[in-house]
C-alpha cells in the first residue's frame, strides 16, 4: 500500500481551515432542541456542544434521534424549539445549501454518491461552493472556467493522494465496491473545507481492515487539516478509541455526555444499550 | 488495431481535462467536421441534404437541448415540440418587425424567447418530480398549442394560421424563403448546430454541468454541497428551452419554409423524447445518434427495395417500415437499455483492448 508523501503532507498541512474560531472554543452550540414529526418526538430538549478541533462522537440504539440531530445541524430538518449557534451565528430556519456556504460538511449513511459521475467529479462536486466562473465563461470553457477548473483539479488532486484513491480517479463511482464508495463520499465532503464535518456512519458496514483505514484517515483529517468532526458510530471500539467527547441519546433524549471514559462508566448509557427488566 | 492511446501521455491536468484526451478521437472529429462541411455540400444531391442532413441537424439540437433537461438534470420534458413552437413564432414575429436584421441573429435570439417560457414552466420541477413533472409539462405543451392558434398576433392574422417564411438575405446570399438553395440553408443549420454543440459540451464539463448532473443523481446530496436546486433546475430549463426554441425557428425557417401548428405538437415532443432515451440519456453523442436513428433510418429503409429492384406497393413499403423500426427500438433497448451511445462506449472500450478481452 502506498503512503502519503512527505511532500503531500506538508501541502496538506497548509490547508487547515480558518473560520474565526479559536481552537477549543465553541465552534457549534445546540442548545435546547426540540423536533418531532406529528406525535413522534424525534429529538427532545437536546443541549450539546462541539468544541474546535475535536472529534465528537453522537452515540444511541437505533431509532434515538442521532441522524435526525444531524439533519437538523445541517438544515434538512427545521426544529420547532430551540437554537443552534454555528461560528457564532445564532440560526433559525436555513436551507442546506446555506449550511454548505458556512462550512458545514457531511456524509450519509446510505452512500449519497452521484452515481453517474467519476470519482474526480464527484469529488469535484464537492468543490461547487468554492468555483464562481457564471454562466458566460462557462460556456467558453477555454479561458478563466477552464483555469479555474484546472486550478480546482489540483486541490482534488491532494485529496485523492490522501485518501489513496488514485486508481479509481477516472471510474464511475456506481461501479466502486462499497468501502471505497465510503472514502470517495468522505472526499467529497473533505473538497469543501469544511470547519465542521458530519460523519454519519462513516463505518457501517465495512470489514475490519476497511474500518482501520477509515478511522486513520479520520484521525489525519482531523489532525493535519484541524478539522472539526462530529460522528455518529455504533462501534464502540472505534468510538471509544477516536473520539475526544461523547453525547449519547436514546429515544430522542440526551442520557450521557462527556469523556469516553464517563460515558461507558454512566448506569444510564449501560442500561440504554443492555435494557433494564422490568 | 490503430485505436491505441498507449503512448500518449498527460503532463498536466489541463490535457487531462480536454474534451478528447485521445489523438484518434480529435482526428475523427476534424475528418467529420471535413466531409460534414466540404464532401457534403460539394457531391451531396438536394435530396440527400434537404431530406436527410437538415431535419437531421435540427432534430439532433432540439435532441441535445433535452438531453439537458433529462439526461444532464433528471427533469423529464414532453413539453419539447411547443418550445420548439416558441422558437419558430417568435423568430417569425421578429422577422416581420424587424425585417432588416441579419436572419441568423434572429433565429438564435428566438431562443431566448423560449428560454424565458421554458423557465416559467419549469418552475414547478422545484417540488414535484418523475411522472408529475411530465404531467406538468404535457400541460405546457397543450397550452401553448392553444396559444398558436389562438392568438392571431403570433401569426400576423392571416387566414390560414400558418407561419410563411419570408426571404431573408445575408451578405448578398438568399437564406431563407423559397428560392434559398438546399446547400445554403445546410450550411446555415450545420454551423449552428456544430456551434451549439461545442457550447453544450463546454457547459456540460464546467461548473453548471456538474451541478446538474448533482441534481440528477442525488438532490439531497447536492444541496448539501452548495448547489440551489432552483438555481440549478431552472437554468437547465432555460438552456434545454434555448435549443429547443432555435431548433424550432431552424426548422420552419431553413427547413420546412411554413409551419402551423401541427408541426409543435405532443407527437414531436414524443418524438424527440424517444431520440433521446434511444440515443443515451446524458451523452451528446447520443442525441446526434438517436436523432440519426429516428429521421434517416425510415427513408434509408424506404430507399432499399428500390435500389434492391423490388417493386412492393407504397402502402406495403409504410407499414414495414413502422415494423421493422418499431423492432429495431425494442432490440436495441433491450440490448443497451442505456442506449446507443453506451454501445458505442461499450465498441470503442473492446477496440482499445483488442485483441484482448479485457
Amino acid at each position: 500500500m502506498n503512503v502519503v508523501t512527505p511532500q503531500g503532507e506538508a501541502s496538506l498541512g497548509a490547508r487547515i481551515v480558518d473560520d474565526g474560531i479559536e481552537p477549543g472554543a465553541e465552534l457549534l452550540k445546540v442548545e435546547n432542541v426540540s423536533l418531532s414529526f406529528g406525535g413522534v418526538k424525534a429529538i427532545q430538549d437536546i443541549s450539546f456542544d462541539v468544541k474546535k478541533g475535536e472529534i465528537r462522537a453522537i452515540i444511541g440504539p437505533n431509532g434515538a434521534g442521532k441522524t435526525s440531530m444531524l439533519n437538523v445541524i445541517n438544515g434538512f430538518y427545521h426544529p420547532q424549539e430551540g437554537t443552534i449557534t454555528f461560528r457564532g451565528n445564532v440560526r433559525t430556519k436555513m436551507r442546506p445549501y446555506m449550511a454548505a456556504s458556512q462550512g458545514i460538511s457531511r456524509t450519509f449513511q446510505n452512500v449519497a454518491l452521484f452515481t453517474g459521475m467519476s470519482t474526480l467529479d464527484n469529488i469535484m462536486a464537492g468543490r461547487q461552493l468554492k468555483m464562481h466562473k457564471n454562466f458566460f465563461w462557462q460556456m467558453w470553457r477555454y479561458g478563466p472556467a477552464f483555469n479555474e477548473e484546472v486550478e480546482h483539479r489540483l486541490e482534488v488532486e491532494k485529496i485523492i493522494d490522501f485518501l489513496e484513491i488514485q486508481s479509481i480517479r477516472k471510474t464511475p463511482v456506481g461501479q466502486l465496491p462499497y468501502g471505497l464508495q465510503k472514502r470517495v463520499e468522505l472526499g467529497r465532503a473533505l473538497a469543501a473545507e469544511p470547519s465542521l464535518l458530519l460523519l454519519d456512519e462513516p463505518m457501517a458496514g465495512m470489514n475490519l481492515e476497511e474500518k482501520e483505514d477509515m478511522s486513520r484517515f479520520i484521525l489525519d483529517v482531523n489532525q493535519q487539516f484541524g478539522t472539526t468532526i462530529a460522528l455518529i458510530e455504533h462501534d464502540m471500539g472505534v468510538v471509544m478509541d477516536l473520539a475526544d467527547r461523547v453525547v449519547v441519546l436514546d429515544y430522542g433524549k440526551k442520557i450521557a455526555d462527556g469523556f469516553p471514559s464517563e460515558v461507558q462508566a454512566s448506569q444510564e448509557v449501560i442500561d440504554a444499550y443492555l435494557g433494564v427488566p422490568h | 488495431m490503430f485505436y491505441r492511446e498507449a503512448g500518449q501521455f498527460k503532463t498536466n491536468y489541463k490535457d487531462d481535462q480536454a474534451v478528447f484526451p485521445i489523438l484518434q478521437d480529435r482526428l475523427a472529429i476534424g475528418l467529420f467536421l471535413i466531409v460534414a462541411f466540404v464532401a457534403i455540400p460539394y457531391f451531396g444531391n438536394d435530396f440527400f441534404i434537404n431530406s436527410m442532413m437538415i431535419p437531421f441537424l435540427i432534430f439532433s439540437l432540439a435532441a441535445i437541448g433535452l438531453n439537458i433537461l433529462t439526461g444532464y438534470t433528471g427533469q423529464i420534458s414532453l413539453g419539447t415540440g411547443a418550445f420548439m413552437g416558441v422558437g419558430a413564432y417568435s423568430c417569425y414575429k421578429m422577422t416581420s418587425i424587424f425585417p432588416d436584421v441579419n436572419i441568423i441573429i434572429l433565429i438564435v435570439g428566438s431562443g431566448c424567447f423560449s428560454a424565458v417560457i421554458g423557465m416559467i414552466f419549469g418552475l414547478p420541477s422545484l417540488r414535484i418530480k418523475g411522472f408529475y413533472l411530465v404531467v406538468t409539462t404535457l400541460a405546457a405543451q397543450f397550452f401553448l398549442e392553444w396559444c398558436f392558434i389562438t392568438i392571431g398576433w403570433l401569426y400576423n392574422y392571416n387566414d390560414s394560421g400558418a407561419i410563411e417564411v419570408p426571404q431573408r438575405e445575408m451578405f448578398g446570399i438568399i437564406v431563407t424563403g423559397a428560392s434559398a438553395t438546399p446547400v445554403t440553408r445546410y450550411l446555415v443549420v450545420l454551423s449552428i448546430v456544430v456551434v451549439m454543440t461545442w457550447v453544450a459540451s463546454n457547459i456540460i464539463r464546467g461548473r453548471i454541468g456538474r451541478a446538474w448532473m448533482m441534481i440528477r443523481d442525488m438532490d439531497i446530496a447536492a444541496e448539501l454541497m452548495g448547489v440551489r436546486p432552483l438555481q440549478a433546475k431552472i437554468s437547465a430549463f432555460a438552456v434545454s428551452s434555448f435549443y429547443a426554441g432555435v431548433a424550432g425557428a431552424m426548422m420552419v425557417f431553413l427547413w420546412l419554409g411554413a409551419a402551423e401548428v401541427e408541426s409543435f405538437d405532443v407527437n414531436h415532443s414524443f418524438l424527440i423524447l424517444f431520440m433521446v432515451v434511444l440515443g443515451g440519456l446524458g451523452s451528446l453523442l447520443g442525441s446526434f445518434m438517436g436523432a440519426a436513428f429516428i429521421t434517416l433510418l425510415p427513408i434509408v429503409l424506404g430507399a432499399i427495395p428500390g435500389i434492391l429492384g423490388l417493386h412492393i406497393n407504397a402502402a406495403a413499403l409504410e407499414h414495414v417500415k413502422f415494423m421493422i423500426i418499431g423492432a429495431l427500438i425494442i432490440f436495441f433497448l433491450i440490448m443497451e437499455p442505456h442506449g446507443l451511445a453506451r454501445l458505442w462506449a461499450i465498441g470503442k472500450q473492446k477496440l482499445r483492448v483488442w485483441p484482448f478481452p479485457y
